[in-house]
């Protein structure tokens, strides 16, 4: 049944979203701390337990890759939707601090990357790969 | 001409799905025969939506880029928070728990420097440009981290309207060029491994920004660098009106 596998992912979002909730709650934040982390964790657990056990079939797994394979046009639906216009009214200061805040960060990355394991460069992807989004 | 307006107001979401469809083809064709593969069909995807955003924009004065215009109101639906946090949840499915924990030290310590990083290069551009009050250094600086943090902080802190402004468009002049810069400067800064895009989503924190500039780069990188990105609005808004204030306060006075 696909819907099992849509109904295990929305649950552990919305686990996941109740204690970013219940976290921005207790350290005094009008946020959600990590709600989508604490789902991805869920669910990696969660379906790999499942999965052990086989309790979740193929149909199942594929209401799940159906959403993951959603995500690149949701994301450009997402940009559709972003107020640039303002973004770029804030005029020159604005625009100087968002890209300031961009190159400082992105410079820390190699440097963090140092720390602790080395992870291995993911394989290129294939033509094939790239194209199927 | 009205009857189908309507009919595709009434769908909504079903024409966003119509109209991404036509928008993803149209970037794989220019993807395939202006830049042969190089830039792929996503990242000119995500750059056509930017400037469909703006043109929307510009039309309606509204705040929801494409969405303000009737018939395209579907496409908040589709890209907004609920189904945007929902995709994402399920790019996990596969994901490798052994990269998760290799990068966890560093994942942790991105989250930190990403937040204090922004916040300070924010404060620094403000200060340049005449705003050297505690309380207006502090929000810009916030809006720096995102666009989310700057008015939680300036409401927090008693900044004034403007500034709280500025500080949402520079948070959103970072989710932009987050979206559409990742895959440039990727090459530069190793971002093609998990530990990478982990870091990467620690020290940007912009979810929308990680989110779309990593899909654009190496779609298999996006579960990593969302789930540290994920933490940092929640701690921005912690360390803004609180550490980060006074310490503006103990260093310029006020």
């Amino acid at each position: 049944m696909v819907l099992y596998g849509v109904a295990a992912l929305a649950l552990c979002m919305l686990v996941g979203m109740i204690i970013g909730d219940l976290i921005g709650v207790l350290v005094g934040v009008d946020a959600n701390v990590g709600g989508v982390g604490f789902a991805m964790i869920m669910l990696v657990l969660v379906s790999a337990w499942l999965r052990k056990k086989g309790l979740f079939p193929k149909p199942s797994e594929q209401g799940v890759l159906f959403w993951s394979a959603l995500y690149i046009p949701i994301v450009i639906a997402m940009a559709a939707t972003q107020n640039v216009a303002e973004a770029i009214d804030g005029g020159p200061m604005a625009i100087l601090a968002g890209v300031s805040a961009l190159v400082a960060g992105a410079a820390l990355v190699p440097v963090i990357s140092r720390i602790g394991e080395k992870s291995e460069p993911l394989p290129p992807m294939t033509e094939k790969e790239k194209q199927e989004v | 001409m009205e009857l189908v307006a309507g009919v595709l107001e009434r769908n909504g979401l079903l024409f966003a799905f119509v109209v991404v469809g036509a928008m993803m083809l149209i970037s794989g064709w220019l993807s395939k025969t202006l830049t042969r593969g190089r830039l792929q069909g996503s990242a000119i995807a995500i750059i056509l939506g930017l400037v469909l955003a703006y043109a929307g924009g510009i039309q309606t004065g509204g705040e929801a880029g494409l969405a303000d215009i009737a018939i395209f109101g579907g496409l908040g639906l589709m890209g907004g928070a609920m189904l945007r946090d929902f995709a994402i949840v399920a790019t996990a499915y596969g994901v490798d728990l052994q990269e998760i924990k290799k990068a966890g030290a560093a994942g942790g310590l991105s989250l930190l420097l990403g937040v204090i990083v922004s916040f300070i290069v924010g404060a620094a551009v403000a200060a340049a440009f005449g705003y050297t009050d505690p309380e207006s250094m502090a929000t810009i600086g916030s809006g720096a981290a995102t666009y989310i943090v700057g008015p939680v902080t300036g409401t927090a802190v008693g900044a004034s309207s403007e500034v709280i402004a500025l500080s949402v468009a520079a948070g959103l002049v970072k989710a932009v060029i987050v979206m559409v810069g990742t895959p440039m400067i990727a090459p530069l800064i190793g971002l093609n491994n998990p530990k990478a895009a982990m870091a990467y989503g620690g020290l940007m924190g912009t979810t929308s920004g990680v989110a779309g500039g990593l899909a654009a780069t190496d779609k298999r990188l996006v579960p990593y660098g969302a789930m540290t990105a994920t933490f940092y609005t929640g701690l921005g808004c912690l360390l803004g009106p609180s550490v980060f204030y006074f310490a503006l306060r103990f260093l310029f006075g006020g």
